[in-house]
């Protein structure tokens, strides 16, 4: 929907040839028989980089709608993983890319947030903690390092995450989603 | 009554203080020079027609962008000096240092010219300070201000070949203009001194008379402190026939839609009766500021637009 400047805020989001970004601050100037002049700091959506355009008084900016909604992890598709809108229960494939290392915690039945912009999905957050099983509890990796203390186990969901050395296969873990980190063990085997 | 609105009450309550002191040494200064305060109306069936200032609508009449239109009226009825502490109203004017309402105080001076005009706001403005405090050095957002007069002037010419390499007198840029004043020439000001920026291009004029020998500029003045701009000055323009071709271009560019302006009939009527005169507006919430130290427009106000 097409907008005045004016009418922009701080919980704005805005269509910029193609993009959506949401804007974080609105700095008005206006010499008092001037152009008003409108700084708008804004954030890529899609990137999360930060930057600012200046508009004019009367520009007219692509307003657009961004809501997130609840849905339910159904199956994995090819390239694509399978969400339901757990009020609409509509369907809706989201692209591995588009998930990117989250997709390694997503688990059958789980409740993550999807970013809408229109029908389309722009983002998937899950929860910020998951509580995963372990199911191969000795994997070697090139990457990461075996310590003393630390060592990489698989988890049902076949991400990798590196635990201390007492974990054991069976045991369920609570994994940190944002950093892929483990947290805690939450029961013992 | 809310936590937060107690509370931040409490917080301005002495910059409210503050200003009640200011508003009394501003009539008390105007006394003492001989003017009339007035009052004129706030809803209005016209108001000026300025290409970026934009009127609220009320049932067809308008809420009041400036009083300059009726003071000019009581001028041409003969009033001599006036003055008037009112409020105005301007469409989609909100910032840090813009609320939609705001206080404004405005002056015409029989027989005076801009400079005039500029000579009395370095009075008014050093004896209001002078009622918050001795000296005339203020503190703002860290920076030390000397109120002394006379305040540093210069020229729209000089000030924009000196920090943005072109002059708009000689060749005006509109879409330059506004956005190089606010980036490039109001930060090369003086932190510690007012600065007057005198001599507008003639296309900028609004309400002023051109120069007389050099009709590329206008005698318009205005006054930046701290940062803050505080005022805006005429040499006033009292040729009725100048004036009515200036608010038909201003009519013609804003157009028919939900910014058409009505001619000002009954101003330009009497505009053949002005004496000679020069004024100026002057933002009140923004003097106030500057003699609280406050960063924002709302630290002065009690009841900002989102609060009211």
């Amino acid at each position: 929907m097409s907008i005045e400047i004016s009418e922009v805020n701080r919980n704005t989001k805005l269509l910029i040839d193609g993009v959506p970004f949401a804007v974080e601050d609105v700095n008005f100037v206006k010499p008092g028989k001037g152009r008003a002049i409108y700084r708008i700091r804004m954030r890529n959506l899609f990137d999360g980089v930060a930057k600012e355009i200046t508009y004019h008084s009367g520009d007219r900016v692509e307003e657009v709608s961004i809501v997130a909604h609840d849905m339910q992890y159904l199956y994995e598709e090819g390239d694509h993983r399978v969400f339901m809108d757990t009020e609409s229960y509509e369907q809706h494939p989201v692209s591995k890319d588009l998930l990117g290392n989250k997709a390694q915690f997503l688990k059958e039945s789980m409740i993550v947030s999807a970013v809408m912009m229109g029908t389309r999905i722009i983002g998937v957050d899950l929860p910020k903690f998951v509580e995963l099983k372990v199911v191969e509890s000795a994997v070697s990796t090139r990457t990461d390092t075996v310590t003393a203390q630390m060592k990489a186990v698989r988890v049902e969901t076949g991400a990798t995450v590196n635990v201390p050395t007492f974990v054991k296969e069976g045991d369920t873990l609570k994994i940190d989603t944002r950093t892929g980190t483990y947290v805690e063990r939450v029961t013992k085997k | 009554m809310s936590r937060s609105e107690t509370l931040r009450l409490k917080q301005i309550k002495a910059n409210l203080e503050r200003r009640a002191i200011i508003l009394d040494g501003i009539r008390a200064f105007f006394k003492k020079e001989g003017f009339l305060e007035v009052e004129t109306p706030l809803l209005v069936p016209q108001a000026a027609p300025e290409q970026f200032i934009a009127p609220f609508t009320v049932n067809g009449w308008f809420l009041s962008t400036s009083p300059e239109m009726h003071m000019k009226r009581l001028l041409a009825a003969g009033y001599g000096s006036v003055f008037q502490i009112t409020h105005c109203f301007r469409k989609g004017e909100r910032g840090q240092l813009h609320n939609p309402e705001f206080a404004m105080l405005e002056w015409y001076r029989v027989d005076a010219d801009y400079q005039q005009i500029i000579d009395d706001t370095e009075r008014l403005v050093q004896a209001v300070a002078g009622d918050l405090g001795p000296g005339t050095t203020i503190s703002y957002q860290g920076q030390d201000i000397d109120l002394a007069r006379p305040w540093p002037r210069t020229t729209v010419s000089k000030a924009f070949r000196k920090s943005a390499d072109w002059d708009p007198v000689l060749r005006l840029d509109p879409e330059r203009f506004d956005l190089d004043l606010v980036d490039k020439v109001m930060p090369g000001f003086s932190n510690n001194r007012p600065t007057v920026l005198m001599d507008y291009p003639a296309a900028n004029a609004s309400m002023a008379r051109l120069k007389p020998g050099d009709r590329k500029v206008a005698e318009r003045a205005e006054v930046f402190i701290g940062g803050l701009e505080l005022a805006n000055a005429y040499t006033e323009l009292t040729d009725a026939a100048e004036l009515e071709k200036r608010f038909r271009k201003v009519i013609e560019e804003t157009g028919d839609g939900e910014g058409h302006r009505p001619m000002p009939r009954r101003f330009l009527k009497a505009m053949a009766d002005l004496p000679a005169c020069g004024g100026i507006a002057l933002g009140v919430d923004r003097l106030v500021m500057l003699l609280c130290d406050a960063a924002s427009i709302d630290e002065v106000v009690a009841f900002p637009r989102e609060l009211a």
